[in-house]
């Protein structure tokens, strides 16, 4: 039998808190300024200066850490994480080493599909730090000349470190979906991976069944990976290499120091990164020029209190109060919190989860993704879709001519009233439906020969005769009255 | 008594009367320091011209009847650590010799706001790491009781130009003794406040959990006077007190019963010099007469100061001081043009490291003098991977050991008294070579550091060879009124603080 593995993955993530200013400075954390115009003498490193903490920073920071359920200790401080680079001002990183505000936590993932079972993802900690500034090497034209910006400087990151749990890329792909989501759901971050905003690396090795026993090979870090798709390829990548790495040299944990490996997105491949010139002894010490913070219980039970429904709570109740199926609910939840709430008033207004949920999926959504267009931009209050809902529920309008009532909707700014008399809908009344389907049946002996014959499918030449005839005629209704009226039904008018 | 020779309280008076202008207060001080400066070696940089315009200012303002500052019209120097938007603020190092802060420190402006007269920037030992002065980049500065001494330091400058009379007041900073110590060599009044008592904010750090500015005067009257100027919470400092300042320049003088004076046996022990402990012992007589309580207490952990500091003060200066690697400013090392027509040629002991580790090294290496770099190794070591629990953590619960100590102390005692250092000032280039011998000055000051508490040093004798001899007093956190009291007791009835040099 030839030997199988697992992937055991656990994540870094970097996320950026979407503060208005820096972490220990009142400099501006705008992204895309020009290079080293939102700095002053504490972010620079200058002599004499001292960094005084950002209390929304560490606020947003304990939203997220209560939302990954982690316990948050009542007395947390600030390390200094030394090293030297050109992009470090100060010779040292403000970080949180032994004593970080929260740990123990977890964010629970699933797959609709099913290609995994629901688990809880650990998070072992997540603490608040400084960013570093930016380095831009530019050896091309041989003058091997650096330039820093540091705009980034201290920026407030929260680091989120979770267990080693993920056994698949798809799993740390999901984790980081899931966690993305939560992060948008609470404002922390805007999440942008493109702007650095969140940033990914992650520890990865197989447990390889051998027949003998289980061998563990060296934990790679994996690093370089701009996006979640990036890191769903490294991983699988990666964990493929690790095996025939495996079967080539028997390398095993604690045999070679940990290797720090780059993803290369256009090759596909994971190369081998240059260590970094210093040693990694940080020599961490307590900040001495902060103060600990102390974060009593009653301010960790007011956060909670105050962080809103999250996407887990949110996927059930969707199902259970909307009676959407959980593929549904996700899909809706996935979307973020603002289509959440769309679909939520929809289907309060218009009496039916199902039908708001398949109509934003299959009509709002289409048109958001093809218009490149958020649901606050769409020209369609929810109560004028939930409107139209209604009426498509009552059978004033079917579902096809529900469609072009829409489309006018957003097109041309209607009312739902507003379409139905400009596109001339009106229901018929029973009567003028009933001697509307009389003169079909007389006009077409043909069709009723052979419905009476057994082809009752026959019938469906009589629903498109109709429609010519009046684009308002319920098509299920006609097929109705013309079996009756063919078949001698009494119950007829 | 000459203009010069009134204590800073003094001419304030006079200023306020209108008897004196501060232009007149001005030039005396600069003509002063014209004659003595070259001697001396007090200063860094003398602003001649900003301090008489200063001074015209104020005075215009006064005649106006504009509301002026607490300390209008009075000279102040301050030690080269503080930073003084646009001016030098050079840390007496190479690394820093050009560098022109874009801020002042938060102690700068209250100055400025209180009309106080900029006059010049103090030597100081390197990054205030030392305590002779002598490990200043520029020059040493010489005790104006004897300028083949040192004035000790790292304060050296602040106290010798208030000794010489170049300046009625100064701002020093104290680590580990820093302004104690000088003013015990040289003669004058230096009072280390509280942590957190003044601000930090733009004091150039050498070792932030015990780094304080404070003042240094002829009298304990003009200390209170200048700390009242400098205390006071600053929100840019997250290690600054929020505690109201009291009005110390009037409380100094309330009268004092009923003081318990508490002393330690050890700090009489072998070691400390014979004229010391005699003027010592006089001083606490001195106290007796005036009705004090004088008992002995323990501070068992006293003897771990030492070595306790010497292992947190170089950790948290090995931090503080990795800012400085050529990069974003200050003193940067440039690799020697490469000869005509030739390729560069690369030094070979170092042919294997990058560009960017040459830049770092070749640049510490020339910008710090040797002081400074010993003190960054013996942090950068006691913080290593593997020694940090054996040293840094250690040494943080002696540091609450000897804060207990005083906690208890301070139950059955106003003030604690010691002397400043077992001997008077020492010789220039004595102890260059013995930095063991240099840090053991120390002993008597650093716990005052360690436990965050307030001390004071004053004159109280002089040795058989005429050299100023220092008593300092200790008093419980943010006890720097009954400290201030208790010293201002002891100078209403003695006058060793009204001798003055013979320059």
């Amino acid at each position: 039998m030839s030997p199988t593995f697992v992937t055991v993955i656990g994540l870094e993530v970097h996320v950026q808190l979407a503060t208005r200013s820096k972490l220990f400075c009142r400099c501006s954390t705008r992204f895309g300024a020009s290079p080293n115009t939102q700095t002053c003498p504490v972010c620079i490193g200058m002599p004499g200066v001292l960094p005084v903490m950002n209390g929304e920073a560490f606020h947003l920071a304990l939203r997220t850490a209560v939302a990954l359920n982690c316990s948050i200790p009542e007395f947390t401080k600030w390390d200094r994480k030394q090293y030297y680079y050109p992009d470090l001002p100060k010779g040292y990183q403000i970080s949180q080493y032994d004593l970080p505000m929260s740990e123990n936590g977890y964010l629970e993932i699933s797959d609709p599909k099913e290609r995994f079972e629901t688990k809880r993802v650990g998070v072992r900690r997540a603490h608040l730090e400084e960013d570093a500034g930016k380095s831009m090497h530019d050896d091309a034209q041989g003058t091997a000349e650096s330039r820093i910006d540091l705009n980034r400087t201290g920026t407030p990151l929260l680091e989120i470190v979770s267990e080693p749990d993920m056994r698949s890329a798809l799993e740390a792909k999901t984790f980081l979906t899931e966690l993305k989501l939560l992060l948008t759901y609470l404002g922390v971050s805007d999440c942008n991976m493109q702007e650095g905003s969140l940033r990914v690396d992650a520890n990865v090795n197989i447990h390889v069944t051998t027949g003998r026993d289980v061998a563990a090979t060296p934990i790679v870090e994996v690093k370089n990976m701009n996006s979640f798709r990036a890191v769903e390829r490294a991983l699988a990548f990666e964990a493929g290499r690790q095996f025939e790495h495996w079967r080539q040299t028997g390398q095993r944990l604690g045999d070679v120091p940990k290797q720090t490996r780059g993803w290369d997105d256009a090759s596909g491949v994971t190369r081998p990164q240059r260590h970094k010139e210093e040693s990694s002894d940080y020599r961490y010490f307590p900040d001495p020029d902060l103060v600990p913070v102390k974060v009593p219980p009653d301010r960790v039970e007011r956060v909670r209190s105050e962080l809103g429904e999250l996407p887990a709570a949110l996927r059930q109740r969707l199902v259970q109060h909307y009676g959407l199926s959980s593929y549904d609910s996700d899909v809706l939840v996935n979307q973020g919190r603002p289509l959440a709430t769309y679909f939520q008033q929809v289907a309060d207004r218009c009496g039916d989860g199902k039908l708001a949920s398949n109509w934003i999926q299959q009509d709002v959504l289409r048109r958001l993704n093809a218009e490149g267009v958020s649901i606050h931009t769409l020209a369609l209050r929810p109560e004028d879709l939930a409107e139209l809902l209604r009426r498509v529920k009552a059978g004033d309008v079917d579902t096809t001519r529900g469609r072009e009532v829409l489309d006018a909707m957003i097109a041309q700014r209607w009312s739902v009233d507003e379409a139905f008399s400009e596109l001339g809908i009106e229901s018929l009344d029973e009567q003028q439906l009933v001697a509307l389907c009389r003169e079909l049946v007389d006009a077409n002996p043909k069709i009723v020969e052979d419905v009476r014959s057994g082809k009752i499918k026959a019938a469906g030449a009589l629903i498109g005769q109709a429609r010519q005839r009046s684009p308002n005629a319920n098509p299920s209704r006609v097929r109705q009255i013309c079996l009756a009226l063919i078949t001698g039904d009494a119950s007829l008018p | 008594m000459t203009l010069l020779e009134l204590t800073a309280t003094e001419q304030l008076r006079q200023l306020e009367a209108g008897e004196l202008t501060a232009a007149e207060l001005t030039r005396a001080y600069l003509e002063r320091i014209a004659r003595v400066e070259p001697q001396v070696q007090a200063f860094t940089r003398v602003n001649a011209d900003a301090a008489r315009q200063q001074a015209a200012l104020v005075d215009r303002r006064r005649r106006q009847g504009d509301r002026v500052g607490r300390l209008a019209g009075l000279p102040v120097a301050v030690k080269d650590v503080l930073c003084t938007q646009g001016a030098p603020t050079t840390c007496a190092s190479r690394m820093l010799a050009d560098f022109r802060p874009p801020y002042d420190a938060t102690v700068i402006a209250r100055l400025r706001a209180a009309d106080a007269i900029l006059i010049g920037k103090t030597n100081m030992d390197e990054f205030a790491m030392g305590g002779s002065t002598e490990n200043s980049a520029l020059h040493p500065t010489r005790n104006p009781w004897d300028l083949t001494r040192s004035p000790g330091g790292s304060s050296g400058g602040a106290a010798a130009c208030v000794a010489a009379g170049m300046a009625p007041l100064s701002v020093g900073s104290d680590t580990g003794g820093s302004i104690r110590q000088p003013a015990g060599l040289c003669g004058v009044v230096g009072l280390k406040p509280t942590y957190g008592r003044v601000s930090r904010f733009g004091l150039v750090a050498f070792a932030s959990s015990l780094d304080q500015v404070g003042p240094m005067a002829r009298s304990v009257e003009d200390a209170a006077l200048l700390l009242e100027t400098l205390a006071g919470h600053d929100s840019r400092d997250s290690t600054s007190a929020n505690v109201p300042v009291p009005a110390y320049h009037r409380s100094v003088r309330e009268p004092l019963n009923g003081l318990r004076v508490g002393i330690v046996p050890e700090h009489f022990a072998q070691g400390l010099d014979a004229d010391v402990e005699q003027a010592i012992r006089e001083a606490l007589r001195v106290y007796e007469s005036l009705g004090a309580d004088v008992r002995e207490v323990k501070l068992p952990h006293a003897r771990y100061a030492v070595a306790t500091y010497y292992v947190i003060a170089p950790c948290e200066a090995s931090s503080n001081l990795a800012r400085y690697d050529g990069v974003h400013y200050g003193y940067r090392w440039s690799p020697p043009p490469a000869p005509v027509g030739g390729e560069p040629v690369p030094s070979p002991p170092d042919a294997d490291e990058s560009d960017l580790v040459r830049l770092y090294r070749r640049t510490r290496a020339e910008g710090f003098g040797m002081e400074v770099k010993r003190r960054i190794m013996l942090g950068t070591y006691a913080l290593s991977a593997g020694y940090y629990d054996a040293y840094y953590l250690k040494a943080l619960k002696v540091r609450r050991l000897i804060r207990q100590d005083f906690d208890d102390v301070f139950r059955d005692v106003d003030l604690v008294a010691s002397p400043v250092t077992a001997a008077p000032a020492f010789e220039l280039g004595e102890m260059v070579h013995d930095p063991l011998k240099m840090y053991l000055i120390d002993l008597y000051t650093v716990s005052a550091n360690l436990a965050g508490i307030p001390g004071i040093s004053m004159p109280c004798g002089f040795s058989s060879s005429g050299l100023p001899i220092g008593l300092q007093l200790l008093a419980p956190s943010f006890g720097e009124e009954i400290l201030l009291r208790g010293a201002y007791r002891f100078q209403q009835v003695t006058d060793w603080h009204r001798r003055s040099p013979s320059l």
